[in-house]
């Protein structure tokens, strides 16, 4: 098991502006691509301290992809960058067609995933950057919980040839691993031991998860923490495990319930080990713009959501 | 100043042109899918490029300082693919396998199992983007490569068109040529008032002036036109280069020709015997 850390507030764009500088100073092929969102993604970082690999492709996220494509069969290695809202949906076919079917070695950033944006609405959300990221040939989806596992991601990503996508959050979170934690594609982390049920989340809902799992353990009810920060390729064994071991799974994801870690939980589990399970993500209405906390609230996936959650399914056992 | 290609090598690429569009006509007639048209319309284009104009070796598909090329409008596939099979990097033979299950000549050019295509594309308005990432990829290299991108007219209704054609002017790129295949023909497209069909895309050469790109217009039949506009792309400097070539859609076969009706259809065995008789007369 990891140990949790749940210390200081550290925004994930903050650590991806820093840690895209370092790699594009250390390897001539990486280059930051960017739909002019440079000062709110962070890739203004390189814009500004190393201008060379800086490549601003404007307001015009389908090129950018095409572009990013091309670059990529050259030898480079592009880090294309915008809102994950537009990179999902804008430019998805450009995606499929010039980057994941070819397996060119192209860096996607989805920032501003998930439903806290800053109170920008629905249009720059992203809840259903997973499910569609998903369904590509040869992509690789992660969703890091904290600015260390970023870090970690980018680091791995780096090394890995072929299309990975990364979505980020815009806002400070608590840090939930430390420096020496370890990131490796397709394996879950045990975050917390517990006999009762498994809340199996991913991205920003794995700090929210761990809330959950605290004041449930409060009242008596022992809960395990399963962070997925690859959900493809997904841990399969993770799971099956999670649910031999405490018979019932909460999956917890700031996304649509539709497609993503939920869904892709649901399928193994359906198929190789079927338990009682529920999912916490966003359901199918329009979302809004919002305080982050009325936001967790509104669209209920605050700790308290996920706490009430694990209470249901703990009486379909 | 541009040098004129001799009688010799004109005769050549005429034959050349004149064998690509017998394959084309077959092999769409043997697989029973494919397009015509469009394919028909781009062939001398396309045997300039591979005949001449382009530095490139068969035998070294992924050599890093080749030429590139990407086929944007990619449902003139079998164009590409029946020239480059003339150029050596597959057996006519494999002409066959066109569209058939476990085949590398896919509907649509995939540079993952065809090794010669330069970028994946099928999806209308992505190619040029990509051409333009090629031809960045190759600036910030530092490397002498040029990059080629033929793109329809039809085609050019797709927005991302636009968009590339922007960025590239931005960067300055003077390592790129693209080709647009004006048939003036698209699928189907809306009806003409005193034509059968509108024009896909009016006054092209405008369109690109505005976008900063260099423009050169020609008969896009004429070998001599194409071979004097990509020496003159050579020597344009700190902007991209278009050339509007003027070309008739279904180009070769009276019956094919300016029909859009041929943009898609399969030739049967009487009408590949009489288009076959009409290419036949031109040798």
């Amino acid at each position: 098991m990891v140990n949790v850390k749940t210390v200081e507030n550290v925004a994930m764009r903050d650590v991806f502006g820093e840690v895209l500088l370092k790699l594009s100073e250390s390897d001539p092929k990486v280059y930051a691509l960017d739909g002019d969102l440079a000062n709110s993604t962070k890739v203004n970082v390189v814009a500004e301290k190393n201008p060379e690999k800086f490549l601003q492709m404007g307001i015009a996220e389908q090129n950018m992809m095409s572009v990013a494509g091309g670059l990529a069969s050259t030898g480079l290695q592009p880090w294309a960058t915008t809102f994950a809202a537009f990179l999902s949906k804008r430019s998805i076919d450009q995606i499929q067609v010039q980057i994941a079917q070819p397996n060119l070695d192209v860096k996607m950033i989805g920032a501003y995933s998930g439903l806290l944006t800053g109170l920008t609405g629905k249009t720059h959300q992203a809840l259903e950057d997973i499910a569609i990221f998903r369904t590509l040939s040869n992509m690789v989806v992660l969703a890091p919980a904290d600015g260390v596992e970023t870090k970690k991601m980018m680091e791995f990503a780096h090394n890995h040839y072929g299309p990975v996508y990364i979505r980020l959050a815009r806002d400070p979170l608590p840090t939930v691993f430390s420096e020496d934690y370890n990131f490796e594609l397709g394996k879950a982390v045990k975050l917390k031991d517990g006999k009762d049920a498994t809340i199996i989340s991913t991205g920003t809902q794995t700090g929210r998860s761990l809330e959950a799992a605290e004041k449930l353990s409060k009242e008596g009810i022992q809960v395990a923490v399963v962070h997925m920060p690859s959900i493809k390729p997904i841990d399969e064994q993770a799971i099956i495990t999670a649910a031999e071991e405490t018979g019932a799974i909460v999956t917890s994801e700031e996304h649509s319930i539709y497609g993503g870690l939920g869904s892709a939980v649901a399928e193994i589990l359906v198929e190789e080990k079927p338990v009682p399970m529920l999912r916490i993500g966003v359901k199918d209405r329009n979302s809004e713009s919002g305080a982050n906390e009325a936001l967790l609230q509104k669209y209920e996936i605050s700790s308290d959501h996920i706490a009430a959650r694990v209470k249901e399914v703990l009486k379909k056992k | 100043m541009s040098t004129l290609l001799d009688q010799e090598k004109v005769r050549t690429l005429k034959q050349k042109a004149i064998e690509t569009r017998r394959l084309i006509l077959e092999t769409i007639n043997y697989s029973g899918a494919g397009h015509i048209g469009g394919p028909m319309s781009a062939v001398d284009v396309l045997v300039s490029l591979f005949f001449e104009e382009m530095n490139i070796d068969p035998k070294d598909p992924r050599s890093e300082d080749r030429d590139r090329f990407v086929l944007s409008k990619g449902h003139s596939a079998i164009a590409l693919y029946t020239v480059m099979a003339q150029r050596g990097y597959m057996p006519l033979e494999e002409l066959k396998t066109f569209d058939k299950i476990d085949s590398r000549l896919q509907g649509h050019p995939d540079m993952k199992i065809l090794p010669g295509v330069d970028m994946s594309t099928g999806s209308l308005g992505q190619g040029i983007s990509a051409a333009v990432g090629i031809a960045l990829g190759g600036h910030l290299r530092k490397q002498t490569f040029r990059t080629y991108c033929m793109i329809g007219d039809g085609e050019s209704q797709e927005g991302q068109v636009w968009e590339a054609a922007d960025v590239a002017a931005k960067y300055n790129l003077d390592n790129i040529v693209v080709i647009m295949d004006y048939n003036k023909l698209q699928q189907y497209g809306w009806a003409g008032k005193e034509t059968e069909r509108e024009i896909p895309v009016a006054s092209p050469e405008k369109r690109w002036e505005a976008f900063g790109w260099n423009v050169i217009s020609i008969d896009g039949h004429d070998f001599q036109q194409i071979s004097r506009a990509f020496s003159e792309a050579r020597q344009v400097k700190g902007k991209p280069t278009i050339i509007i070539a003027n070309t008739v859609k279904g180009k070769g076969v009276s019956f094919m020709e300016n029909a859009y009706l041929w943009h898609a259809k399969v030739p049967n065995d009487e009408e590949l015997e009489a288009a076959l008789k009409e290419l036949q007369m031109e040798v």
